[in-house]
């Protein structure tokens, strides 16, 4: 159980750090007043709900997607620890070597004895939101060994110094003017230029010697699919391609929840995830991945591991409503579509996975305690509901998740940090108001009460004042009025 | 910094899964911890497996050859690969003409495949023809720094989306489509199927993939600057797939 490794030398994130409550709303405060983050955020979240509604102008069609890729999650789900042991067995009968990791530190303890074990001094990565959730990197480079991003938009952030922003489109914040900037800045001999084909350029030469020489390569999974023992990925840049392919040692890791049971099932999840995520019919490359080289095979890795985490998701899958938090597909449509992400951008959060599906699923990775106000940044309009392929009630688990930080502590031992929230004062507001609202006596007693001693109404009404003028009983009563009316 | 982080996992809850929980199922290995962990609350019964031929039911499935491969040209074009149709007969020249075109130096392909044996040095005046030999070990750096283009066979492909079927071999290695700047596919026209799904089932893969099998939609990609698309990633910045068709049934 090792924390992750405090930041130290040039050109790593920070680490995923507990962001309190105060530091989370001074966060807030800063996004919303940060012109340049509002208008990146705008502008790229209108483009991808564009192209998101162009890949389905047909609304049967996708109902009928949509309905599918939630049957097959479902059902995947329902038979999730029979399907692991399926996965498990086909891939060590492909000669690929499972590892199971109950945590951030078991998994990046089994990674590092991979990576000592082949005296490796770097690797190479795919994109994997997974290794971000581990803190991945940082354990690396604690240990001496170099962990490079190679997904275009993860090489931006990596070099800033920064955590990705959006799960599909990890540099989203920047302008091509900043990137431009930190290529001149950061990369060896490049002079500055915003021409975006230069820079893509520029990314390809550094990164293709790194794919040359990695001792590892480390991806993500898509989906995994147990009757073939298959790992899937996804992905536009080829990156993902070279880290499974050219360096000896290959390690995958995925959250346990990914496995499908059937290769078919995988045909329309891909189609709804790519169409959700980006708004491409398809990506350009699908990359199935079942084992390592062969004897009479001339490349591919000579080894292939893979890394099935729980890090919170089988505390997720106890309980029947929150299981459904385990069908996303991480597309990020529920972000693309958020008021709130748009207008925060994703560094705010403070979590690995932000917007709407980071609000729920990071209270079972982080506990309550450290995210407990996760669930309440949000209007709850609905969007995320509503746009999701799998068809996850996001709404209804902010709900939930508020209220089980918010009800009296130990009231469900099965969550982690349950009751985090919990204010006695607030919870016995929240009792008097029922009493009085329930109670037609009580509520003319209180109302008549109010309106007499308005004058002595607070003028700081606690978070209702930060951005509003307070709260004041009327003079006279509604049904006081409709009396004289009549 | 806040806080140091703490290890999400090691926060006090009931039941713990840390091995001294309740219920001596959970001790062991940690695998047997999550297993028992998810035997302990799955449904009692697995849901009702999918049925997914109704969704894909009215998919173009008696559409002719040609308009299968107009819809697959129409599709990969749009994601800005080449298309050039050719008689079986006549794609070894096609392809001399595009590498003389494309000024390709050098053009790596598998040896030992149909299409392989089908090259031959005298047709292509301005290009060195490689065979694949050995592995990827002994021509790293020459793949990485010095061969101009790959050429492969694609298995198949698939017209809803316009993209290509690839399959690694032996003769044909997952290099050898991903690292040259230039990919050359060569596609059968008879095999394009209509989705994905009837590629699967249609060549029956749940029962035996390769160690690697690929779909191919264009030349490598990102749009990771500003939303603004550019091509050439990190594989190849040009695909361009040679459609072998079927005499008579395409034009």
């Amino acid at each position: 159980m090792s924390a992750p490794a405090p930041a130290t030398s040039k050109g790593d994130a920070r680490p995923i750090a507990f962001v309190s409550a105060q530091a989370l709303r001074e966060r807030m405060h800063e996004a919303v007043n940060d012109p340049h983050l509002r208008t990146s955020f705008r502008g790229a979240m209108d483009f991808l709900m564009a192209k998101r509604a162009a890949q389905f102008p047909d609304e049967s069609e996708l109902a009928s997607l949509r309905t599918l890729s939630e049957a097959i999650r479902q059902y995947s789900l329902s038979k999730l620890p029979d399907l692991l042991e399926q996965l498990e067995a086909n891939l060590t009968r492909n000669g690929v070597q499972v590892h199971w990791a109950a945590d951030a530190g078991e998994a990046n303890a089994i990674m590092l004895g991979i990576a000592r074990r082949h005296a490796a001094k770097s690797i190479v990565k795919g994109k994997s939101m997974v290794s971000e959730e581990i803190e991945f990197n940082h354990a690396m480079q604690a240990a001496g060994i170099e962990a490079l991003e190679s997904d275009m938009g993860e090489y931006i952030v990596q070099l800033a110094g920064e955590k990705p922003s959006h799960i599909i489109m990890p540099a989203i914040h920047k302008t091509k003017e900043q990137i431009a900037r930190l290529f001149a800045d950061k990369v060896p001999g490049v002079d500055y230029t915003d021409n975006v084909d230069a820079l893509i350029q520029i990314g390809r030469q550094v990164l293709r010697e790194k794919f040359e020489q990695a001792d590892i390569g480390l991806s993500g999974v898509n989906f995994a699919v147990a009757e073939t023992g298959t790992l899937c990925l996804v992905e536009n840049e080829g990156n993902g391609r070279m880290c499974t392919t050219v360096p000896r040692v290959h390690m995958a890791i995925t959250g346990i929840e990914k496995v499908v049971e059937k290769l078919e099932h995988v045909a329309p999840l891909f189609s709804i995830l790519t169409r959700s995520a980006t708004g491409q019919a398809i990506s350009t490359y699908f990359n199935m991945i079942s084992g390592p080289r062969k004897p009479d095979e001339k490349d591919g890795p000579e080894e292939v591991h893979l890394i099935l985490l729980d890090n919170g998701r089988s505390q997720a899958y106890a309980d029947e409503q929150l299981r459904k938090t385990l069908q996303c597909i991480r597309c990020g449509a529920c972000m693309n579509h958020c008021p709130v992400y748009t207008r925060i951008g994703g560094h705010a959060y403070g979590t690995t996975y932000p917007g709407p599906i980071g609000k729920i699923v990071s209270p079972h990775m982080m506990g309550l305690e450290q995210t407990h106000l996760l669930p309440t940044v949000s209007t709850l309009c609905g969007a995320c509901g509503e746009v999701c392929p799998v068809r996850i009630p996001i709404p209804e688990l902010l709900v939930r998740l508020r209220g089980e930080a918010q009800s009296a502590p130990h009231a469900n031992p099965a969550m982690a940090g349950q009751g985090a929230g919990y204010s006695a004062l607030a919870s016995f507001a929240w009792r008097a108001w029922a009493r009085i609202y329930a109670s037609p006596g009580n509520y003319r007693l209180f109302s008549w009460l109010a309106s007499r001693l308005r004058a002595l109404t607070p003028s700081r009404q606690s978070g209702w004042t930060a951005a509003r003028t307070p709260l004041t009983p009327a003079p006279r009563r509604l049904r006081d009025m409709v009396r004289d009316r009549r | 910094m806040k806080q140091p982080p703490r290890s999400p996992r090691s926060l006090p809850q009931g039941g713990a899964p840390n091995g001294f929980g309740p219920g001596a199922r959970e001790a062991g290995t940690t695998r047997d911890r999550i297993l028992a962990r998810l035997r302990a609350s799955r449904p009692s019964q697995p849901l009702p497996a999918p049925v997914l031929d109704e969704h894909y039911a009215p998919r173009a499935r008696n559409e002719t050859l040609a308009g299968r491969v107009a819809r697959f040209r129409a599709g990969i074009e749009s994601f800005h690969a080449e298309v050039h149709l050719a008689s079986e007969a006549g794609w070894p020249a096609l392809l001399a003409r595009l590498c003389a075109e494309k000024g390709v130096g050098s053009l790596l392909y598998g040896a030992g495949t149909p299409a392989g044996g089908r090259l031959d040095q005298s047709a292509f005046p301005a290009t060195a023809l490689r065979p694949w030999a050995g592995c990827v070990e002994d021509l790293k750096a020459e793949l990485f720094h010095r061969i101009d283009a790959g050429f492969t066979q694609a298995l198949g492909a698939i017209a809803e989306t316009g993209t290509l079927i690839v399959w690694p071999s032996e003769a044909e290695p997952r290099t050898l489509s991903l690292v040259p700047p230039i990919h050359f596919a060569l596609l059968d026209a008879r095999s394009i199927h209509p989705t994905f799904f009837d590629a699967i089932r249609a060549g029956n893969w749940a029962d035996g993939l390769p160690t690697n099998a690929l779909l191919v939609s264009g030349p490598s990609k990102t749009a990771d600057i500003q939303q603004t698309l550019a091509y050439g990633a990190h594989g190849p910045k040009e695909l361009v797939v040679i459609v072998i068709e079927a005499e008579g049934e395409v034009r």
